[in-house]
């Protein structure tokens, strides 16, 4: 647990598309890896090993910087069972917890509601993504959405002079002011005063900041830069979301998953030496997660929609090591040419909730989960 | 005033049936007359269709643009920017909302384009025939795993969606109706599909295999025979049911928004009177659903709901592309233009499930309503666009403007926009800060385009705005 009194922060990072499994933590002793990834297996001298059994793809080498020091948890074979092997349906039920039923709010929302039922900051959750994710969406949950740049974040950004700019927002405001009863405007006004307020908030966190830490030009770096900043400004962020893809490497996945996951892996290392720098590092877990992994024997030049995948888990507080069983490959114990998912992901979520956030698991699980021990 | 009343009306159809228009075209409209409009709108191919060369020419990789976006987007939004023929478009964006296909799991933007290429063609026509068509379109065919579907092992997927999402709705048909629709359109699959690697991508073709084909005895929503496909889709468009289901979705896609599609089972249409207008004009034509947008479109009840329709994201994008104008080639940077609607919650040929999109409010939150104004706001800001230019034009040549008359110039060119009397003070006030507005002289002229640009930014950004 945090040995601080700050409070914990969850930094989500969504892998989109459906992350392949098998190319991510690669079984290299067993002989049916080989067999099924005849043309995008990773040759054996590639494969960044970190055990006696398992290897990173070789674009991870920063990923296995954070194994070796013990602070990277992975889950397997995380899943649920009869995956619809649809992106849409498999990260609806990721985000709502929800396998039987379209789901109206998502995990995070509802932690967000606990943490501040009577909306007193509308930042408690940031997503740096071009559409709010479905896992943030709760009923009367604000979500401050960073589509571009954290500097230019708020409405009407080509309306810079001062004082102009000072007038027109607070015309935004007045017009926006929402008249209870009046449905759909009502709806509009709320949505839009909770925007223009997170845009307030939050516009102080990029010109606080200043860090020694390069991050790559890529889209993932450029998220989790903008989360650092907003968790350096110390605005009482508690969920942090970004997403990375696509991941649906059903043709030439080679170059294309490892060029992903270099992108990922290089943010994720900038990110998290930014954090110690800053003296931030110690309150935040990350979690990696994807809609599903891949079908096990590839097709050719990629890998088709599959089921259970790999969870990973970072942080100071992350006991580091193998979680839950990796499933076996084994023709006979696959589901429709699947790995079949030895760990719900929904113990995973129980785990974070409880011990990590410090919120009741069971009503937003929908149930009891087993937990696992990745955390101190 | 009658006349500003008939410009009001115009602006409204070509709103709904089209993505707006600028004031001169709504002039030239309006001298031509509203049901006039309405038929040439209904007979898109008294207009010329939209130049593919150009597009090829700027944007060679959006004539076959595989499974990556964005090329797949920038084709789609090249037409629907430039075409002559809104409605059209309008209806291949309809269709595509209702047999929502995606590329998501089609990975092929060249087959969703077709298909596309087949809603403008058919969009309007024969609503039975186009069901056959997209029952033997093979992009639909494989979305929805119907090559799956064999005479000895049924797979439901499409049989399914036909009835719940195509045709039915939730509550028109039982489970086994479900199994023996499916069973009919065993044997509807495509010919095997040419590997894509050396030559890159084929074509897809349907394929009837009657070998594969169930062709015993069904029991189909109070029918028997020995059906096939067509038979199933024969029975379909003659159930009440259906027509109620087609014109309820033509009803929350022109008129006023509804509760999503899976509500339609228990709530009731907000105007059923409305409904059964179009339901008779439905049945009378035999499903010709030109003769149902007629009907719509010469209404009362669409007269009267101005303002009464959330604008999807693609309306927004589009409307606002066409209205300041000059984004009619598709040069470099185009594809991020043709991702805007996905980037406020609608990525076009990528609809989120077979249920498409869901649509009025649920367009808007934080992030997409951020994303739709800032990105409207940035186009009509712009004095150099030939839009903008046209509203500057004609406030300039009523000579100095008060703030009040700086405001409802820019409400009546940009729409008209109605808006609320708070909004409307709100935006007097902010004129009021700025004073009279006036391009006498050379300095005068550049503070106030640059007024004119701010009041429109701001318009934009109302509430009010959000509707069409």
């Amino acid at each position: 647990m945090p040995a601080t009194q700050k409070a914990p922060v969850l930094v989500t990072l969504q892998l989109s598309g459906g992350n392949d499994y098998l190319n991510t933590v690669i079984p290299f002793n067993d002989p049916l890896y080989r067999d099924n990834r005849p043309a995008v297996g990773i040759p054996d001298d590639k494969i960044l090993k970190f055990d006696k059994t398992y290897g990173f793809n070789p674009s991870m080498a920063p990923l296995k910087k954070v194994w070796d020091q013990g602070k990277l948890a992975i889950v397997h074979g995380v899943g649920y069972p009869n995956s619809p092997r649809s992106h849409f349906r498999s990260m609806d039920i990721w985000h709502t917890c929800e396998p039987e039923k379209v789901g109206t709010q998502g995990w995070l929302g509802q932690v967000a509601r606990e943490y501040d039922p009577k909306k007193e900051n509308v930042v408690t959750t940031v997503s740096f993504g071009p559409s709010l994710f479905r896992a943030l969406v709760a009923p009367g949950v604000p979500v401050a959405c960073v589509a571009g740049p954290l500097e230019k974040y708020g409405f009407l950004p080509n309306i810079q002079e001062r004082t102009q700019r000072l007038q027109v927002l607070d015309r935004f405001a007045k017009m926006y002011s929402p008249v209870a009863g009046s449905g759909v405007m009502e709806y509009l006004g709320t949505t839009g005063l909770d925007s223009l307020k997170g845009a307030d908030i939050l516009k102080v966190a990029p010109q606080k900041y200043a860090s020694t830490v390069k991050y790559p030009d890529t889209p993932i770096a450029r998220k989790l830069k903008g989360i650092a900043q907003v968790h350096f400004a110390d605005l009482g962020s508690r969920i942090f979301y970004c997403d990375h893809g696509s991941f649906d490497t059903h043709a030439g996945q080679n170059p294309g998953h490892g060029n992903l996951w270099a992108a990922v892996c290089e943010g994720l290392e900038a990110f998290m030496a930014d954090l110690r720098e800053h003296d931030h590092s110690d309150n935040v877990l990350i979690l990696l997660f994807s809609e599903f992994g891949r079908r096990v024997h590839d097709n050719g030049s990629g890998t088709d929609h599959g089921a259970a995948g790999p969870v990973f888990l970072m942080g100071d507080h992350v006991k580091g090591g193998h979680y839950g069983e990796y499933p076996s490959l084994k023709a006979e114990k696959l589901v429709q040419g699947d790995l079949n998912p030895s760990t719900d992901f929904r113990s995973v979520y129980s785990t974070i909730l409880e011990k990590w956030l410090k919120v009741n698991p069971n009503s937003i699980t929908g149930g009891r989960f087993e937990q696992t021990a990745f955390l101190n | 005033m009658a006349y500003q009343e008939d410009i009001a009306l115009m602006a409204h159809l070509m709103r709904r049936a089209g993505f707006g228009a600028g004031r001169d075209e709504l002039e030239a409209r309006v001298a031509k007359g509203y049901q006039a409009t309405v038929e040439e709108l209904l007979h898109p191919e008294t207009q010329p269709a939209v130049d593919d060369y150009t597009l090829l020419r700027y944007q060679p990789a959006a004539l076959l643009p595989g499974g990556q976006p964005p090329m797949g987007n920038v084709n789609i939004m090249y037409h629907l920017v430039n075409t002559k023929r809104p409605l059209e478009e309008k209806m291949a964006l309809f269709w595509h909302h209702v047999f929502a296909t995606g590329n998501s799991k089609v990975d092929n933007y060249d087959q969703l384009l077709s298909q596309i290429g087949l809603f403008r063609e058919r969009g309007m026509g024969d609503y039975r025939a186009l069901l056959l068509t997209i029952a033997r379109n093979p992009t639909m065919i494989f979305w929805l795993d119907n090559n799956e579907n064999h005479g000895t092992a049924v797979n439901e997927n499409w049989g399914r969606e036909l009835l719940e999402l195509f045709s039915l709705g939730v509550g028109a048909y039982t489970e086994k109706d479900v199994r023996e629709a499916s069973r009919a359109f065993t044997g509807w699959t495509f010919e095997t599909k040419i590997p894509r690697l050396p030559y890159g991508r084929f074509p897809w073709k349907f394929e009837y295999r009657p070998e594969d084909h169930d062709d015993g005895e069904k029991e189909f929503l109070g029918h028997r025979g020995r059906f096939n496909g067509e038979d199933i889709i024969d029975i379909v468009v003659e159930q009440p049911a259906c027509a109620r289901f087609v014109c309820r979705h033509l009803y929350n896609f022109f008129v006023a928004d509804e509760p999503q599609v899976p509500a339609w089972s228990i709530e009731a249409p907000r105007d059923q009177k409305a409904i059964d207008t179009l339901t008779a004009a439905f049945r009378q034509s035999r499903f010709d659903i030109r003769s149902v947008l007629r009907v719509l479109f010469n209404s009362s009840f669409f007269k009267e709901a101005r303002f009464k329709h959330l604008k999807s994201p693609a309306e927004v994008v589009v409307g606002s592309l066409r209205f300041v104008g000059g984004q009619e080639l598709p040069r470099p940077g185009y594809g991020d233009l043709s991702m805007q609607p996905a980037y406020m919650g609608q990525d076009l040929l990528n609809p989120p499930s077979v249920e498409g999109w869901h649509t009025g409010p649920e367009w808007i939150n934080s992030g997409s309503l951020m994303a739709r104004i800032n990105f409207v706001a940035s186009l009509v800001g712009d004095p150099s666009l030939p839009g903008v230019r046209a509203i500057i034009d004609r406030l300039k040549s009523k000579g100095s403007l008060s703030p009040e008359q700086l405001v409802d110039g820019c409400l009546d060119l940009l729409g008209p926009v109605e808006v609320s009397a708070e909004t409307r003070q709100e935006l007097v006030a902010q004129a009021k800060e700025w004073g009279q507005t006036g391009w006498a002289s050379e300095t005068s002229a550049k503070t106030a385009d640059k007024r004119v640009g701010e009041m429109l930014q701001l318009i934009v950004a109302t509430r009010e705005y959000q509707f069409a």
